[in-house]
């Protein structure tokens, strides 16, 4: 962007050299993010792939383990528990957050001052951490000092953490409760790209607003949808603090998801060979997911959306 | 033109210097953090009051009094602590002075070289190491090795009472395991919650399988599990542990949504001084808390305390404790010569100075130390000191908690066994299978 603008202020002749010049330079602009990438990301990932083959309880000596983590982690059915809970909460998250933040996301791109008061409302769980929102819940959700005892609404003292199904699905709840309002963000700004004149010529059409809405808005957001889905399920991959502050992956292991169970194996129980295992899976995971999501969008993906206009 | 071109090759060279600026900063750090200025060593202590104003008070003082030694604490949050700890000394990033439980843990440290072997410092100071009781040196020791310095207070676990319940139920507190099986009926009749648990903590649900096993089968059964002995786990009295504490789940003993509470924020605590629950089983130190923020209950003499019940048949000693004999102090060995001699100091000189046994005895704890039984007896606290003070020091096996005792990594595997136990999720059989294969890891 500011290369361009800047070549605006350029007489022409200047203009083209300097064009000839900047893209001879723009490999090296990437350097400082690829060294940075390098050192925090790629180096890391290769020394977990490392450690997933070493015994090491996080203090001591790095002794070699052989195919020893991978066998016991492999065969362990805390990992497929871990593994179907991860997708579990992945799936249903899909499904609650996404017709709520695109209906919230169409509803607040309108212009009217009364939507832009209760987008700021909206957007408020954005401005919690994690820990903080976790705490909040935990406290309001105490069978016996909780919000059902100050309202006096029994049927909301349940024992919200201590029963499996429960406690999953308060998960998934306070989930959405936080995340919804980002990608409503997300969608907001795509509604807000759609050219007005395409809703101009569907109502001289005489399409009403459920028909714009499947017709002109839905088709426009595809691409919307993929960034906003990508987000939310390579996300969930990771989920952990909300859930290790909430539950600690209790009840017994019922909302232990594969972050959480790599994070209990490496640093409460001093495993970080087996820890490493899970990380390497859970990152295969998380770039199968990401891949398949951008295919979803077809091949032509960088075109444009607007041909015509 | 020239200006702009000069100002974007800049801000390159910046942007290639700055990775390598923020390593050498990093990598400055590795003589550890919060590495008092002028000298002196530093601490991790935990928050939480009353100890953190007497640790915090203590420090002070020895730091007016040494100014060239001074102490730097931060604070953490227990069970965040737990875990920074660790992985700080993995990291070489660990404070002078490690403060933790003994045990299992200690000997992770000591096994990788990381704490000072403080055995010749102690002989070289026998005024100090008879200062302490000397049941409390046990989880210090590693290999016949003293690794640490124990401190504070010693914290068995006690079966607590709400005598106004009591009375109101014209009932005894239980002294058998068939009294305390009747008293959950009469309370449950009564619509009170027999038990208070705070089982969303794990280590809380644990503390009823350290009794009932003391209990049924005697010390030496865990003796057995922490030396790692082959199938230590599977003694009949394990099983007959998990058996007690299924039917004891089973008839309701504990309050409903037991597993959504946590003792972190006391409201396992609350739910005894309220009147919401009739009994709860946890450590001495909830004592100073519910004197705090009970509004007079403990003030009242509210609060009952006894001995857990014994059980027909058992062959543990009712007199029999379990707990933490104390907390502990370590020194970093990858501190320098001046911060571990700050260090020693400290422990020497500033830690449990006549100010601090006062402060603990007044927030209603006994002090390691020997020979406080007068300042115990002119407590205002001295029925429930005494009681304490006769089960830490005469107590014929004093077990330490056993998430402390094992290796971090059977403890783990015990705390979540131990869950499942609670929510009936496995029975007491896969208990004892699940945990007999963490033996010697």
């Amino acid at each position: 962007m500011s290369s361009t603008t800047s070549h605006r202020a350029l007489p022409g002749t200047q203009k083209t050299r300097e064009t000839v010049k900047q893209k001879s330079a723009l490999p090296w602009l990437t350097l400082p993010a690829l060294f940075f990438f390098v050192v925090f990301a790629v180096i890391p990932l290769l020394g977990v792939l490392v450690l997933s083959f070493a015994n090491w309880d996080g203090i001591g000596a790095i002794g070699a383990a052989g195919m020893e983590n991978w066998t016991s982690v492999l065969s362990d059915p805390e990992l497929y528990n871990s593994l179907g809970l991860t997708f579990m909460i992945m799936i249903v998250s899909w499904l609650v957050q996404t017709p709520i933040s695109l209906l919230l996301g169409v509803f607040t791109a309108g212009t009217q001052r009364y939507r832009a008061a209760l987008a700021v409302l909206y957007f408020l769980p954005l401005l919690l951490s994690s820990a903080a929102v976790a705490i909040a819940y935990k406290a309001l959700l105490d069978p016996n000092f909780g919000l059902a005892m100050g309202l006096g609404l029994p049927f909301l003292a349940q024992d919200w953490l201590g029963v499996p199904q429960l406690a999953l699905g308060l998960i998934i709840f306070v989930i959405a409760w936080q995340f919804v309002p980002f990608h409503t963000l997300i969608y907001q700004g795509g509604v807000r790209q759609i050219p007005k004149s395409l809703y101009e010529a569907a109502q001289i059409d005489g399409a009403g607003t459920i028909k714009q809405f499947f017709h002109i808005t839905l088709p426009q957001l595809k691409y919307t949808i993929i960034t906003s889905s990508t987000l939310m399920v390579v996300g969930s991959l990771t989920y952990f603090d909300l859930i290790f502050v909430l539950t600690g992956g209790g009840p017994g292991n019922s909302t232990r998801i594969l972050a959480l169970d790599m994070y209990l194996r490496g640093f409460r129980a001093n495993l970080m060979g087996p820890a490493s295992v899970i990380a390497v899976i859970l990152v295969v995971i998380g770039l199968a997911l990401a891949l398949f999501l951008q295919r979803l969008g077809g091949k032509d993906q960088q075109g444009s959306q607007l041909e015509g206009m | 033109m020239k200006q702009f071109r000069s100002s974007r090759r800049s801000f390159l060279a910046l942007a290639a210097v700055t990775p390598f600026a923020v390593m050498a900063t990093s990598a400055c750090g590795t003589s550890g953090p919060g590495g008092a200025s002028g000298g002196g060593a530093s601490m991790w202590f935990l928050t939480g009051e009353p100890n953190q104003t007497t640790m915090q008070k203590a420090v002070d003082a020895f730091g007016s009094a040494n100014p060239d030694n001074k102490i730097a604490v931060t604070y953490f949050q227990n069970d965040a602590y737990k875990t920074k700890i660790k992985t700080a000394i993995g990291a070489g990033q660990a404070p002078t002075i490690i403060y933790g439980w003994g045990g299992g843990g200690l000997k992770t440290y000591a096994d990788a070289g990381q704490v000072e072997d403080l055995t010749s410092w102690f002989e070289s100071n026998p005024d100090l190491k008879n200062k302490f009781f000397p049941s409390s040196f046990g989880a210090a020791t590693v290999d016949g090795k003293i690794y640490a310095l124990p401190n504070q207070y010693v914290a068995p676990i006690v079966l607590f009472y709400n005598k106004d319940l009591f009375d109101k139920a014209g009932v005894q507190p239980p002294k058998t395991w068939e009294d305390l099986m009747s008293l959950v009926k009469t309370f449950n009749d009564m619509g009170v919650a027999p038990l208070s648990l705070g089982g969303q903590s794990r280590w809380t649900s644990m503390m009823w399988l350290e009794y009932l096993l003391d209990r049924i089968g005697g010390p030496e059964v865990f003796q057995a599990i922490f030396e790692g002995k082959p199938n230590a786990w599977m003694d009949p009295a394990v099983i007959e542990t998990g058996t007690k504490i299924q039917e004891l789940v089973s008839a309701d003993g504990f309050i409903k949504g037991f597993s959504s509470i946590t003792a972190d924020s006391k409201a396992d605590q609350a739910l005894l001084f309220t009147g919401k629950a009739a009994m709860m089983l946890q450590g001495s130190w909830t004592y100073g808390a519910m004197k705090k923020d009970g509004q007079n209950f403990v003030q009242n003499g509210k609060l009952g305390f006894v001995n857990f019940p014994t059980i027909a048949g058992g062959k543990g000693d009712p007199k029999n404790g379990v707990g933490n004999p104390a907390q502990y102090m370590s020194i970093s060995a990858k501190a320098t010569d001046k911060e571990k001699e700050s260090a020693k100091k400290f422990f020497k000189d500033g830690i449990m100075t006549d100010t601090v046994i006062d402060a603990y005895i007044n927030s209603g704890s006994v002090p390691i130390v020997t020979g406080i039984e007068d300042k115990l007896a002119s407590s205002p606290d001295k029925d429930f000191l005494n009681f304490v003070y006769a089960l830490g020091k005469d107590a014929p096996s004093f077990q330490q908690s056993w998430d402390q005792a094992l290796s971090p990594t059977a403890a783990e595997a015990l705390l979540n066994n131990i869950d499942q136990l609670f929510l009936k999720s496995i029975t007491p059989q896969q208990f004892a299978e699940n945990m007999n294969a963490t033996l010697g890891k």
